[in-house]
C-alpha cells in the first residue's frame, strides 16, 4: 500500500480558527499538522483526544478521528484507545486547566507509561471560563481569580511528568520551529511522551499581566525550567509489558469455584446454621470450608460466609455456615443452632449471635471461653487425648472433626474426602491426620 | 449431565465468568470491597484469553479507560460499591452521549458514605437510575442468586451492545462474597427467558482503525456523524432519540419471576438477595395453607411497569421487602390503585431481611 501524501491534517473547510486574535492554540495546531505530514500518517490511524477548554475547540479541524470527553480525562480515555489498538497513534491536546483537574491522570500515566502523546497547551490561565487562575499561573500574577496577585506555587507540568517516569518529556514553546520535529520524537517514543507547550492567552493572561514572547521566556529562565528534551528512558512501554503478562498468564491457577460430585448421602431434614468463632492465624475460614465442602459431597446445600477485619492476622475471625438438605434462600445467621468457640476475640465479636441462641442450641467451646451469657446449651470441646497437643496449632481443623462427630449431619467419610479435594497436599496430610484421632 | 454435579462458588467469581463468556475483552476497575473480587478475577483471566485488565489510578480513570478502550472496539466491563459510582457518575454521563456500550457490577453495600464497611445493602437501586446529570435512561439488572449473576451477567452485555448504553447489574456484598453450593447445570443452562436480539437499535459501534473511516465520538450535542452542533432541531432530534431507545422497548428489556398464586390477594414483591428472603417466606407461608403470590423482578430499570400492573390483578394489599427504606415500594406506590395496601419490609442495620419479617408483615 502506497502512504498517503496529505498536504495538511488541517480540515481545511472548518478554517478559520475560532480562537481569539494572537492565541498561539492554531501555532501548535499547525505544528502538529506538519509533523503528521512529515510522518507520513494515514489519517485513519490517528486520534486526536481533546480535553475541555479553548485546546477543546481542536478537534474538528483534524481530519483524522477525534474523541472529545470530559475536563482533565482526555489522558485517561487516550490510554484506553491505544491499550485495545496498539496501531493506533494516539494524541491528546490538553490545557493547563486539564493537568490540574486532571493531575492525578496524568502523572499515573506517565507511571504506566502507556504509549500516548501529550501535547499540553500550557497558557497559564482558564481562557474558556474567562481567565481564572490555573495550577501553571506564576506566583503574583493577576487573573480573575487572583485580582490581587496569585499566592500558590506554580506546578511544572513538564517536571511531573518527568520526576513520576514519563518516557519521553520536553518543554517548549508555541513559538519554536522545531516543534513538528519535537512532535515526531515524541509520538515515536514507546511510552509515554509529554511536551509541555508554553504559550499565550492574548485575551486574558497577556493583558492583566503584560506578559508576551519576551516576558514569557524570561520566566522560563526566572523558573530554571529548560526548554528542550528533558527526559528519554528506555522503559518499556504498558503495551510492551503488557504482552509479557499476557504470554505468562497462563501459568496463573485459574479462580473458578471448585466442582464436587455428591459422593455421600444424609438425613439431614432442616437447615443447621453453625458459627465458627476464632482468631485470625487459627485457619477459622478453612474450617468453615471443609464442613460446607463435606455437606455439599453429601448432596447438601450450603453458604458459607467469612468475617474478618480489614487488618489480617490480628483480631477475630468468623465462619458463618448454613447447611440444608434444600437449596438455601436465607443465607443470613442471626441466631445460630449451632456455635463453636475457639478463642476470646471470636467469642466477643459474635457475642450477640450467641445471646439469641435457645435452649435447643448449643455452644461448644474450647478451654477458658465457657460461661456465656445464653440459653444455649454449652459444653466443652472434647477433643480425643491423642489430639490434645495438636490443639493449640490446629484447634479449627479439630473442632471441624469434632462437630462432625457430634452433630452428625453427614458421613466422617466426607469430612476426610472434602480434605483430599480440596486442600494443598501437605496440608491435607496434616489434616488427615488429625482427624484419625477421632476413629 | 451430572445432577449431582455441585459448584462452590462466589457471586465476584459468577459474574466475571459471565463477562468473560459474553466476550468481555477489557476490564478496568479500582479496589473496593465488596467488589474487588471481580477486579482480581478479571485482572488474573483477562490476560490468558489475549485481553487487557487493569487497576486504574481511581474509579474516574477506571471508567475512562473503558469508554477509551471501546471506541477503539473492546467490550468493556467494570465493578464498584455505591462510592465508586459516585466517582463514575461523570463518566456514565459521557457513555450514555458517545452510547458506548458498557456493564457495569454495582456490589452494593451499606452507607452513606463509606458507612458500615462491609455489610450488605440495596440502598443504591435509585442511585443507578439517576447516576448522572440528564436523567437519561440506563437498564439495571438484578440477580437473586449466584446462577443468576452469571446469565443476568451475560445477558447485560447483549443489551449493552443493542441499546449501547450502560447497562447496570445491581448486586450485593452478600451474594459477590458468599460462596455456595449450586447444581453446576444451574450454571450451565440459562433461564428460559426472551432472547435479546444482536442487532442494534440505532447502528453499532463502529470503532476506530487503521484504513477504516474516520470517526469523531465527543460529549458535546452531536450530529449523526459526531460533529458537535448548537442546532436545536438536531439536539431535540437525538436527546429524544436516547431515551426512546430504551422506552420504547420496556417489553423486551423487561425480565420478571411471576409466581401466582389464584385465589391470593397478597403479592410480595422484592428482588435481589432480599427475593430469596421472599422466597423462603413464601414456601413457608404455602406450606401453611396459605394463598399468597410473589414477583421477582430481574429488570428493575426501566420499571417493567406491564409485567408489574398485570400481576396486581385482585390484590388488595403488596408487601415489599428491600434492604433500603423502600426505594423501589415508591415506584410501585406510584403504578398500584390508590386503595391497595402497600407495605415495606426494610432492613438498614447490616443483616439481611430474614423470612420470618416477611411472614410477621403478612400476618399483621
Amino acid at each position: 500500500m502506497t502512504k498517503p501524501k496529505l498536504d495538511t491534517y488541517i480540515a481545511e473547510e472548518n478554517l478559520p480558527y475560532e480562537f481569539c486574535p494572537g492565541c498561539s492554540h492554531g501555532k501548535i495546531l499547525g505544528a502538529l499538522s506538519n509533523s503528521l505530514k512529515q510522518q507520513n500518517l494515514d489519517p485513519s490511524e490517528v486520534v486526536i483526544v481533546t480535553d475541555i477548554g479553548c485546546v477543546g475547540l481542536s478537534d474538528k479541524y483534524f481530519v483524522t478521528h477525534a474523541f472529545h470527553g470530559l475536563h482533565g480525562r482526555a489522558i485517561t480515555y487516550a490510554s484506553g484507545i491505544k491499550m485495545q489498538n496498539p496501531e493506533l497513534k494516539v494524541i491528546v491536546l490538553i490545557g493547563d486547566g486539564g493537568c490540574g483537574i486532571g493531575g492525578h491522570h496524568l502523572l499515573n500515566a506517565a507511571r504506566l507509561n502507556t504509549d500516548i502523546t501529550v501535547l499540553v497547551f500550557n497558557n497559564f490561565n482558564f481562557g474558556m471560563t474567562g481567565g481564572q487562575h490555573s495550577v501553571t499561573t506564576p506566583l503574583d500574577s493577576i487573573t480573575a481569580t487572583t485580582t490581587l496577585g496569585s499566592t500558590d506555587a506554580p506546578m511544572d507540568i513538564a517536571g511531573t511528568a518527568k520526576i513520576n517516569g514519563g518516557g519521553f518529556v520536553a518543554r517548549a514553546t508555541a513559538f519554536d520551529k522545531d516543534l513538528p520535529d519535537l512532535t515526531e520524537k515524541a509520538m515515536n517514543h514507546d511510552g509515554f511522551s509529554l511536551i509541555d507547550i508554553w504559550e499565550l492567552c492574548t485575551a486574558y493572561y497577556v493583558v492583566r499581566n503584560d506578559f508576551g514572547r519576551k516576558e514569557m521566556m524570561g520566566y522560563m529562565d526566572s523558573m530554571g525550567m529548560e526548554s528542550g528534551i528533558l527526559q528519554e528512558t528506555e522503559r518499556p512501554s504498558f503495551q510492551t509489558s503488557y504482552k509479557g503478562i499476557q504470554g505468562q498468564a497462563s501459568k496463573q491457577k485459574s479462580m473458578s469455584g471448585l466442582v464436587l460430585d455428591t459422593k455421600f448421602s444424609s438425613d439431614l431434614e432442616k437447615p443447621v446454621r453453625i458459627v465458627l468463632a476464632g482468631a485470625a492465624g487459627q485457619k477459622v475460614v478453612s474450617a468453615g470450608n471443609l464442613l460446607a465442602s463435606a455437606a455439599t459431597l453429601s448432596g447438601l446445600w450450603t453458604s458459607r460466609r467469612a468475617d474478618f477485619p480489614i487488618t489480617i492476622q490480628t483480631g477475630f475471625s468468623v465462619a458463618e455456615i448454613v447447611i440444608s438438605p434444600e437449596p438455601v434462600l436465607y443465607s443470613g445467621i442471626i441466631k445460630p443452632d449451632v456455635a463453636a468457640l475457639i478463642a476470646s476475640e471470636g467469642k466477643d465479636k459474635i457475642d450477640r449471635l450467641t445471646g439469641a441462641m435457645e435452649e435447643s442450641d448449643t455452644i461448644y467451646f474450647a478451654d477458658n471461653l465457657g460461661d456465656v451469657d445464653s440459653s444455649a446449651n454449652q459444653l466443652p470441646l472434647k477433643f480425643p487425648e491423642g489430639a490434645k497437643k495438636e490443639v493449640r496449632k490446629n484447634i479449627a481443623a479439630l473442632t471441624a472433626g469434632y462437630l462432625t462427630k457430634q452433630l452428625n449431619l453427614f458421613p466422617f467419610e466426607a469430612l476426610k474426602e472434602a480434605i483430599r479435594q480440596t486442600q494443598k497436599p501437605k496440608i491435607a496430610e496434616i489434616n488427615l491426620g488429625l482427624l484419625a484421632h477421632f476413629e | 449431565m451430572n445432577t449431582k454435579r455441585r459448584e462452590m462458588v462466589d457471586g465476584a467469581a459468577a459474574i466475571a465468568r459471565g463477562a468473560l463468556d459474553a466476550g468481555c475483552n477489557f476490564y478496568a476497575g479500582y479496589p473496593i470491597t465488596p467488589a474487588s473480587g471481580i477486579l482480581t478475577h478479571m485482572l488474573r483471566e483477562l490476560p490468558k484469553v489475549g485481553g487487557i485488565g487493569l487497576q486504574g489510578e481511581d474509579e474516574i480513570s477506571s471508567l475512562g479507560h473503558c469508554i477509551g478502550a471501546a471506541t477503539a472496539g473492546a467490550t468493556v466491563f467494570t465493578a464498584t460499591s455505591g462510592p465508586g459510582l459516585s466517582l463514575y457518575s461523570e463518566n456514565l454521563g459521557l457513555s450514555i452521549m458517545m452510547e458506548i456500550p458498557l456493564v457495569i457490577a454495582i456490589s452494593q453495600r451499606l452507607g452513606p458514605s463509606t458507612g458500615a464497611a462491609t455489610a450488605t445493602a440495596q440502598g443504591d437501586i435509585q442511585f443507578m437510575r439517576w447516576c448522572t446529570s440528564g436523567g437519561y435512561p440506563v437498564i439495571v439488572l438484578s440477580p437473586t442468586n449466584i446462577p443468576e449473576s452469571y446469565h443476568l451477567t451475560k445477558r447485560a452485555f447483549k443489551l449493552a451492545k443493542r441499546f449501547r448504553n450502560p447497562v447496570f447489574i445491581a448486586t450485593d456484598k452478600e451474594t459477590v462474597m458468599t460462596t455456595e453450593s449450586v447444581a453446576e447445570s444451574e450454571m450451565l443452562n440459562a433461564p428460559s427467558w426472551n432472547d435479546i436480539p444482536d442487532k442494534p437499535v440505532y447502528k453499532p459501534l463502529d470503532p476506530y482503525q487503521k484504513n477504516g473511516a474516520i470517526h469523531h465520538y465527543t460529549g458535546s450535542s452531536h450530529t449523526e456523524e459526531g460533529h458537535i452542533t448548537k442546532d436545536p432541531e438536531i439536539i431535540a432530534e437525538f436527546n429524544e432519540r436516547l431515551k426512546n431507545k430504551i422506552t420504547d422497548h420496556i417489553e423486551e428489556i423487561s425480565l420478571v419471576k411471576e409466581d401466582m398464586e389464584s385465589g391470593s390477594d397478597t403479592l410480595i414483591i422484592s428482588y435481589g438477595i432480599s427475593a430469596r428472603s421472599m422466597e423462603a417466606a413464601v414456601n413457608k407461608l404455602r406450606s401453611n395453607g396459605e394463598k399468597i403470590s410473589a414477583l421477582t423482578i430481574y429488570s428493575l430499570w426501566p420499571i417493567p411497569e406491564k409485567r408489574i400492573l398485570s400481576s396486581l390483578d385482585g390484590i388488595k394489599r403488596i408487601i415489599i421487602p428491600e434492604m433500603n427504606h423502600g426505594q423501589y415500594r415508591h415506584e410501585i406506590e406510584r403504578l398500584a390503585n390508590k386503595d391497595v395496601d402497600i407495605v415495606g419490609v426494610n432492613r438498614v442495620d447490616t443483616f439481611l431481611i430474614t423470612p420470618e419479617e416477611i411472614i410477621k408483615a403478612y400476618n399483621d
